[in-house]
C-alpha cells in the first residue's frame, strides 16, 4: 500500500487495567471508503478513539498524512484534517442546528457553497436550522452530526455506526449521501454493524475481533464471499439483510 | 486565536438574545417569590426595601458565582478558593480607593464614580492575574481528581488569606462609601438605598455582558459547547484548555468585581470576607445548575430574596430558608435549574 492516509502499525491501547487493542493493523487508503466490522465490543470504536488520541496508544505507531500522531493532543489531531463522528453522535442539545454547524467551521463560518451543498445533503436540517439541536429527531441528530464532519474539508471522516437505530428509509438516504460524499474523495473510516450499509458503500473492508483486525481487503470481495462473511461475521449476519 | 469574532454570514435569522433554550419556567420564580413575599410582610414600603435588598445582595452574589459556575461546568473543576478572589479583589480596592479619599468624599458623583471604576479595573485587573497564575499552579496539576481540587483549592485559600494578613495586617480596613451613593432616595414611605440601586445597575451590566459574550461571540459558542460536552470539543480541533483558562481568568476576575461592590456593601473589609460569601455561591450554583448562566442568575436572586424575606420574617431560620429551597428546586429538577445541558 503506498498511498495510505493513515496507517496503524501495532497498536495497543489500555482502558484502566482492560488491555482493549492488542495490535492493530490496518490501512486505510487514500479517497476511499474503508469499512471497519466486527462483532459487539471487538474494538471499533476504541481504534476509533486511539486515532484520535481519546485513548492514548499504549504501543504501537499511528501514522497519518506522513506524520506520527499517536503521541499528540485530540485537538492537535483534529486540526492534522480529523472529523470524527462518535457512536453518540456528540450533537450539542443545547446549541441550535445552526450553531452546531458553525462550532465545527474552524475558519469562523462555513464556505457559502459548501455550506449550500450539505444543506442539500440533508434538507431536513435547513428546516430545522434554528431549533434547539436536542430537539431534533435521533435520524435528524445523525444527519446533523454527519453534516457537522462535512461542512469544512477534512483528510479523514471517522465514522462511528451511522445508521444505528435508523430506519430503512433513513438508510437508504444516508448511503445516498455518503456516494455524494465520496464523490469528493475523502477518506473515510466508518465502523458499521449493518453489512447492506457498507456492502453498498465500501471500497476496502477491515474485520475485528478480540482487539485485533482478523482480516482485510476489498468489500467487493467479502460481499461476495458467503462463507467468509459466515466465518468472519458469523450468524448474525443475516439478520442484517 | 481569531474566535472572538461575529460570524454570521450564513444569511439566517440572527441571534436571539436571551437565548433561553425554550425553558422559561424557572424565570417565573423570581417574579412568584417577590409577590408572594408581599401579603407575608404585609407592609407596602417594607416589602420594597425588602426587595430592593435582596435584588442588591442577589446582584453581587451572582457576579461572584457566574464565572465559577462556568469553571466548574466546563472543567469540572470544584475551585472551593474562588473566595480569596472576593476578598483580594475588595482589598485590592483600597489601594485606589483609600488614596482617592478626597474623590470619593467630593460631593460629585462623576468623581464618586470614577474612583469606584478606577477601583473595579485595578481589583479585577490583579484578581484575573492571580487567577491565570491560580490556574497554572494550583488548579492544573488536579484535574480531573476531585478530591484533590477540594484539597489544593482550600490550600490555596489559606495562604491567600494569610498573604492580607501579611500585606495588609491582620487588623479589618474601613472602606466607606463614597457620598454620591451614599444614603437613600425617598419617594413617599419608601426608603431606596442608593448603593443597592447602584448595586443593581452593575449586576445587570454583568449578565447583559456576559449574555453577549456567551451567545453573540465565538469564544461564547465554544463555551456553550465545552460546558455540554468537552470532549467533543476537542474532536472539533479546540484546546479546551485554553478556553478553561480564559474562563478561569474571567472569572476570577468577576470574583474580583464581586468582592468590590460586598466589600463596599459591607463597608468594612476583612481577609475571610469570600469564604464567608461561598457557602451562598455554591447554594446558588447547586440551584441554578452546573454551567448555566441563567440558572446561576436566577438562583442568585432567589436566594438573596428569600434569605431578606426570612430575615424579616424569621430571622431565626434565615440561612435554613436557603438549604431548604435548594432542596426542593434537587426535588423539582435534580441538575438544577438549567442544570440539563451538562452530560
Ligand atoms: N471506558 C471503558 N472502560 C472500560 N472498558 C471499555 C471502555 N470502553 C470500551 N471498553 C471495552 O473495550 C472493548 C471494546 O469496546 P468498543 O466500544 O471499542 O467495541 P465496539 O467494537 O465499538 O463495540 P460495539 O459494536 O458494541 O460498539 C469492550 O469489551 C468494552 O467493554
Ligand atoms: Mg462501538
Amino acid at each position: 500500500m503506498s498511498d495510505a492516509l493513515l496507517q496503524l502499525s501495532g497498536v495497543h491501547t489500555h482502558i484502566g487495567h482492560y488491555h482493549i487493542l492488542q495490535g492493530v493493523d490496518l490501512v486505510v487508503p487514500r479517497g476511499e471508503l474503508t469499512m471497519l466490522l466486527g462483532r459487539n465490543g471487538a474494538g471499533k470504536t476504541t481504534t476509533l478513539r486511539t486515532i484520535l488520541g481519546m485513548w492514548r496508544a499504549s504501543a504501537g505507531h499511528i501514522a497519518f498524512d506522513g506524520q506520527e500522531i499517536a503521541a499528540r493532543a485530540t485537538p492537535e489531531i483534529a486540526r492534522a484534517g480529523v472529523a470524527y463522528v462518535p457512536e453518540n453522535m456528540g450533537i450539542f442539545s443545547g446549541l441550535t442546528v445552526r450553531e452546531n454547524i458553525l462550532v465545527a467551521a474552524r475558519a469562523g463560518a462555513p464556505e457559502a457553497r459548501r455550506l449550500q451543498w450539505v444543506l442539500g445533503l440533508f434538507p431536513a436540517l435547513e428546516k430545522f436550522w434554528n431549533l434547539s439541536a436536542g430537539a431534533l429527531s435521533g435520524g435528524q441528530k445523525q444527519m446533523l452530526a454527519i453534516a457537522r464532519a462535512m461542512i469544512e474539508p477534512r483528510k479523514l471522516l471517522l465514522i462511528d455506526e451511522p445508521t444505528k437505530g435508523l430506519a430503512p428509509a433513513i438508510i437508504g438516504n444516508m448511503i445516498e449521501a455518503f456516494r455524494e460524499l465520496k464523490r469528493t474523495e475523502t477518506t473515510i473510516l466508518l465502523v458499521e454493524q449493518n453489512f447492506r450499509f457498507a456492502s453498498a458503500l465500501g471500497d476496502h473492508v477491515a474485520v475485528m475481533d478480540d482487539g485485533r483486525i482478523v482480516h482485510a481487503g476489498a468489500m467487493a470481495a467479502l460481499a461476495k464471499d458467503r462463507d467468509l462473511q459466515q466465518r468472519l461475521l458469523g450468524l448474525s449476519l443475516d439478520s442484517h439483510q | 486565536m481569531a474566535i472572538v469574532q461575529r460570524s454570521d454570514t450564513t444569511g439566517r435569522p440572527a441571534w436571539r438574545l436571551p437565548r433561553l433554550a425554550g425553558d422559561r419556567l424557572p424565570l417565573l420564580l423570581v417574579p412568584a417569590l417577590v409577590l408572594l413575599a408581599l401579603p407575608l410582610i404585609g407592609a407596602f414600603p417594607a416589602w420594597i426595601t425588602l426587595t430592593l435588598a435582596g435584588l442588591a445582595m442577589g446582584m453581587m452574589i451572582f457576579i461572584m458565582a457566574s464565572g465559577l459556575t462556568l469553571v466548574f461546568g466546563l472543567m469540572d473543576v470544584l475551585n472551593f478558593g474562588h473566595g480569596a478572589f472576593i476578598s483580594i479583589g475588595a482589598f485590592l480596592a483600597t489601594l485606589v480607593l483609600l488614596p482617592l479619599a478626597a474623590w470619593m468624599q467630593a460631593d460629585n458623583i462623576w468623581m464618586n464614580l470614577a474612583a469606584i471604576a478606577l477601583a473595579i479595573v485595578v481589583a479585577m485587573a490583579g484578581t484575573g492575574a492571580l487567577g491565570l497564575v491560580f490556574e497554572r499552579v494550583i488548579v492544573r496539576p488536579v484535574y480531573g481528581q476531585h478530591l484533590k481540587q477540594i484539597l489544593v483549592t482550600m490550600g490555596g485559600l489559606i495562604i491567600a488569606e494569610q498573604m492580607i494578613h501579611v500585606l495588609w495586617g491582620p487588623q479589618q480596613i474601613a472602606l466607606p462609601l463614597p457620598t454620591g451613593i451614599r444614603g437613600a432616595i425617598v419617594v413617599g414611605e419608601v426608603a431606596l438605598e442608593r448603593y443597592r440601586l447602584f448595586a443593581v445597575g452593575v449586576g445587570l451590566v454583568v449578565l447583559i455582558g456576559m449574555l453577549l459574550v456567551l451567545n453573540r461571540t465565538r469564544l461564547g459558542l465554544l463555551i456553550r459547547a465545552g460546558v455540554e460536552n468537552s470532549e467533543m470539543v476537542q474532536a472539533l480541533g479546540y484546546d479546551i484548555r485554553r478556553l478553561f483558562v480564559l474562563v478561569f481568568v474571567a472569572g476570577s476576575a468577576l470574583a474580583g468585581l464581586g468582592g468590590v461592590m460586598w466589600g463596599l456593601y459591607r463597608e468594612v473589609l476583612v481577609a475571610g470576607m469570600g469564604m464567608e460569601v461561598m457557602v451562598l455561591v455554591f447554594i446558588v450554583i447547586i440551584i441554578g445548575g452546573l454551567g448555566s448562566v441563567w440558572g446561576c442568575f436566577i438562583g442568585a436572586l432567589m436566594v438573596a430574596l428569600l434569605a431578606n424575606y426570612t430575615g424579616f420574617l424569621m430571622p431565626k431560620v434565615a440561612l435554613g430558608s436557603n438549604i431548604l429551597l435548594m432542596v426542593l428546586i434537587l426535588l423539582w429538577r435534580p441538575q438544577g435549574l438549567y442544570g440539563g445541558a451538562k452530560r
